[in-house]
C-alpha cells in the first residue's frame, strides 16, 4: 500500500515535469496541441465525477464548458484592460449559474433519463445563445483580445505559447489535485456508493438527491474553468461549442480513457485528439468516420478504455 | 390581434401532419427501447439514410414511390446488420446489469451516429436535397390552400402505423414480440428466439424511420444534419409518451409538433424548439412516467 502509494507520486511527477518541459523542446504547432489536450482533458476529468464516480452519464458538459467562455467572453469585452482574474470569476459564476439550475432539475432523474434531460438543457442554451446574436454574436460568437498573466500590483506580462501552457497546467493540476482529494473524501465515497447501488445509499439514510446535485455543480464548476482556458487560448467564444456533439465527444474521452479513474478521461481527450490529428491528414473532415469505428469497437471489446486496467491504483 | 384564423388553422394542420412524420419515427425508436432497454442513438441517423437512399433511387428510377418502398426495405436490412455487428455482442452477455446494457448501447450507438453522419457527407455532399412530391395539387377548403402531398403523408403514415398495431395485435411474430417486451426470460424459455426478434424489431424499427425520412424528403431539404434533429425530437416525444409505450408516443408526437407549430406563429421556428424542451422538462418533474399513460395504481 505504502509503496504502490510512492511509486503513484513518481509517476505523477514524472509526468507533470514532461508536461512542464514539454513547451519549452516540441515545436510551435505541438505545443498548442499539448496545452489544448489538458484543457480538453481538464473538460473530460471534470464529467468523470458525474460519470465514473457517480454513474450518471451527462451528456449536457457542453453548456457548462460555454457558459464558462462566454462568461470569460463578457469580462474580457467588458473589462478595459482585459483582466485574467475577472474572466475567470464571471466565467465560473456563469457556469455555476447553469450548473445550480441543471442540477436541481435533472438530478431528479437517473440513468438515460438524467443523460435525455442533460442533453436537453445543453441544446436550450444552444438554442437561446445561437439565436440571441444582440448579445452573444449568434452563429458568429465573440472575439476578444487575450488578458495579460497580471498580479495586481506585482506584475503583469503578455502571455507567450510557453507562460499560456504553464498557467494552463497549474489550473489544470491544481483541478486535478482537487478533484482526486474530492473523489477520496467521504462525500466521494458516498458518490461511488450512489454509484454502486443508489437505493442502498438511500436506505442507509444518505441525502442522495443532494449529494446528487453538489456533484453535478462541482463538476460543471470545473467543466467552466474549462471553457473559460479555452477561450483564453483561442480568443474567441462561439456557439459550436455549446452543441451536445461536444458533449457527446466529451463522453468519448471518457470511454476512450477509462471511466473513473481521472487521467484516464485526459489519457482519453489526448488519444482523442492524436487520432483526430493524424487521421485527418488522410481522411480530412470525414476522420469522424473512423474515430467513430474505432469508438464503437471500444464499447464493445474494451469497455475498461485505455487506463481502465489500472483502476484501483490511479483511485489509491 | 396579431394572429389571423387562417395562419392558426394551416398551423393545426400542419402539426398534425409533421405529427405523424414524427409519431413513424418515434414509435420504432419506443418499441425498440421496449423490447431490448436500447436508446438508440443512431435513430435520426437512420431516417437521414432512409432520405438520401430515397434521393438516389428517385434519381434513377423517377419514381417517388418505389424509392420509398426501396428505402424502407434497404435500410431495414441495413439496421438488422447495425443490430447484428454491434449491439447484440452487448446484449448477448447475460453478465451485464440493465443499466450497464442502457449505458454501452447509448455510447455504441452514439459512436454508430457518428460515423453515419460523416458516410452521408461524404456520400451525398453537404448539399441540401430536396425530394421531388409525387403529388402536387392543391386542396382547397373554402378559401385555404392546402398541398395534397402533405395530407396524403399524414394518412400513410397513419396507415403504416396503423399496419404496426394490426400486427403486434393480431400477427402471430408480433404477438412474440409483445410476450418479449412484457418478459423477456419467460419468453425465451416457452421457446420464442428473443435474440431473433431484437433484429427483427430493430429492422422494423429503422425501417420505419427511414420511411419518414423519405416522406419528410418533399416538405424540406434533406442534408447530413437533419438526424440529429430527428434524434432529439424522437427523444422529447418517447420521454414524454412514456417510455416503451407506442400508444403515448403517437399521442406526443402530435402534441408536441403542434406545439411547435403554434409557437412558431410567436417566435422564430429556430426557437420553437424550446418549447417543446420545456414541455419535457416538466414532463419530467410533475409526470415522469410520461403524459399519455394511466396512472400507474
Amino acid at each position: 500500500m505504502r509503496r504502490s502509494a510512492t511509486s503513484y507520486w513518481i509517476g505523477f511527477s514524472i509526468i507533470l515535469a514532461l508536461l512542464a518541459v514539454a513547451p519549452l523542446v516540441l515545436p510551435e504547432f505541438w505545443r498548442r496541441f499539448v496545452t489544448e489536450i489538458l484543457i480538453w482533458g481538464l473538460l473530460a476529468m471534470s464529467s468523470d465525477i458525474l460519470i465514473g464516480y457517480t454513474g450518471m452519464i451527462s451528456f449536457g458538459h457542453s453548456v457548462f464548458f460555454g457558459l464558462g467562455m462566454y462568461g470569460a467572453a463578457a469580462a474580457l469585452l467588458w473589462a478595459k484592460p482585459a483582466n485574467l482574474w475577472l474572466a475567470l470569476l464571471f466565467g465560473l459564476a456563469a457556469a455555476a449559474a447553469v450548473a445550480v439550475f441543471v442540477a436541481y432539475f435533472a438530478t431528479r432523474l437517473r440513468d438515460i433519463y438524467f443523460s435525455i434531460t442533460t442533453l436537453v438543457f445543453s441544446q436550450i442554451f444552444y438554442v437561446v445563445i445561437f439565436t440571441w446574436t444582440e448579445v452573444t454574436g449568434g452563429e458568429n460568437g465573440l472575439t476578444f483580445s487575450r488578458p495579460a498573466l497580471a498580479i495586481p500590483g506585482l506584475f503583469s506580462v503578455p502571455f507567450t505559447t510557453e507562460t499560456l501552457h504553464w498557467f494552463v497546467l497549474a489550473v489544470v493540476t491544481i483541478s486535478f489535485l482537487t478533484i482526486r482529494r474530492v473523489t477520496q473524501s467521504p462525500f466521494g465515497m458516498v458518490l461511488q456508493a450512489i454509484r454502486e447501488n443508489e437505493p442502498r445509499a438511500r436506505a442507509i439514510g444518505y441525502a442522495v438527491e443532494r449529494y446528487k446535485i453538489v456533484a453535478v455543480m462541482l463538476s460543471g464548476l470545473f467543466a467552466g474553468l474549462a471553457g473559460i482556458l479555452y477561450a483564453i487560448q483561442n480568443k474567441f467564444a462561439a456557439p459550436d461549442f455549446v452543441f451536445f456533439l461536444v458533449s457527446g465527444e466529451v463522453v468519448i474521452f471518457n470511454v476512450m480513457g477509462g471511466i473513473g479513474t481521472l487521467v484516464g478521461p485526459v489519457a482519453g481527450a489526448a488519444f482523442f485528439l492524436l487520432l483526430r490529428e493524424g487521421l485527418s491528414r488522410y481522411f480530412t473532415e470525414y476522420y469522424l468516420i473512423p474515430v467513430g469505428i474505432i469508438f464503437t469497437a471500444m464499447v464493445i471489446f474494451m469497455p475498461q478504455g485505455l487506463l481502465g486496467f489500472a483502476r484501483r491504483r490511479l483511485n489509491q | 390581434m396579431g394572429i389571423p384564423l387562417e395562419q392558426i388553422l394551416i398551423q393545426t394542420i400542419n402539426g398534425l401532419v409533421n405529427g405523424m412524420i414524427l409519431a413513424l419515427v418515434a414509435s420504432g425508436l419506443t418499441l425498440i427501447f421496449g423490447i431490448m432497454d436500447v436508446v438508440n442513438f443512431a435513430h435520426g441517423e437512420l431516417v437521414m439514410l432512409g432520405a438520401f437512399t430515397a434521393a438516389t433511387t428517385l434519381a434513377t428510377t423517377g419514381n417517388f414511390w418505389l424509392a420509398l418502398v426501396v428505402a424502407t426495405l434497404v435500410i431495414a436490412v441495413f439496421g438488422a446488420l447495425l443490430q447484428v455487428t454491434t449491439l447484440r455482442p452487448l446484449l448477448g452477455s447475460g453478465s451485464r446489469t440493465p443499466q450497464e446494457v442502457a449505458l454501452t448501447t447509448i455510447l455504441a450507438t452514439f459512436g454508430i451516429s457518428l460515423v453515419l453522419q460523416k458516410y452521408a457527407l461524404w456520400q451525398w455532399g453537404p448539399s441540401a436535397r430536396k425530394l421531388q412530391e409525387p403529388l402536387t395539387g392543391q386542396y382547397t377548403l373554402f378559401d385555404l390552400q392546402y398541398p395534397w402531398y402533405r395530407i396524403a403523408t399524414a394518412l400513410l403514415s397513419a396507415a403504416i402505423i396503423g399496419a404496426l398495431y394490426l400486427f403486434l395485435k393480431y400477427g402471430k411474430y408480433g404477438i412474440w414480440i409483445r410476450a418479449a417486451i412484457q418478459d423477456r426470460v419467460m419468453a425465451q424459455a416457452m421457446g420464442i428466439p428473443v435474440p431473433l426478434l431484437h433484429t427483427a424489431v430493430f429492422a422494423i424499427g429503422a425501417g420505419m424511420a427511414a420511411a419518414s425520412g423519405v416522406l419528410f424528403g418533399p416538405l424540406a431539404g434533406v442534408t447530413q444534419t437533419i438526424g440529429a434533429d430527428f434524434t432529439l425530437r424522437a427523444f422529447i416525444v418517447v420521454v414524454v409518451g412514456g417510455m416503451g409505450n407506442l400508444g403515448g408516443s403517437i399521442l406526443a408526437s402530435i402534441f408536441i409538433s403542434l406545439l411547435e407549430a403554434y409557437a412558431s406563429l410567436i417566435v422564430s421556428p429556430a426557437q420553437a424548439v424550446i418549447f417543446s424542451f420545456v414541455a419535457l422538462i416538466l414532463t419530467l418533474l410533475f409526470r415522469p412516467t410520461g403524459l399519455f399513460v394511466p396512472t400507474p395504481k
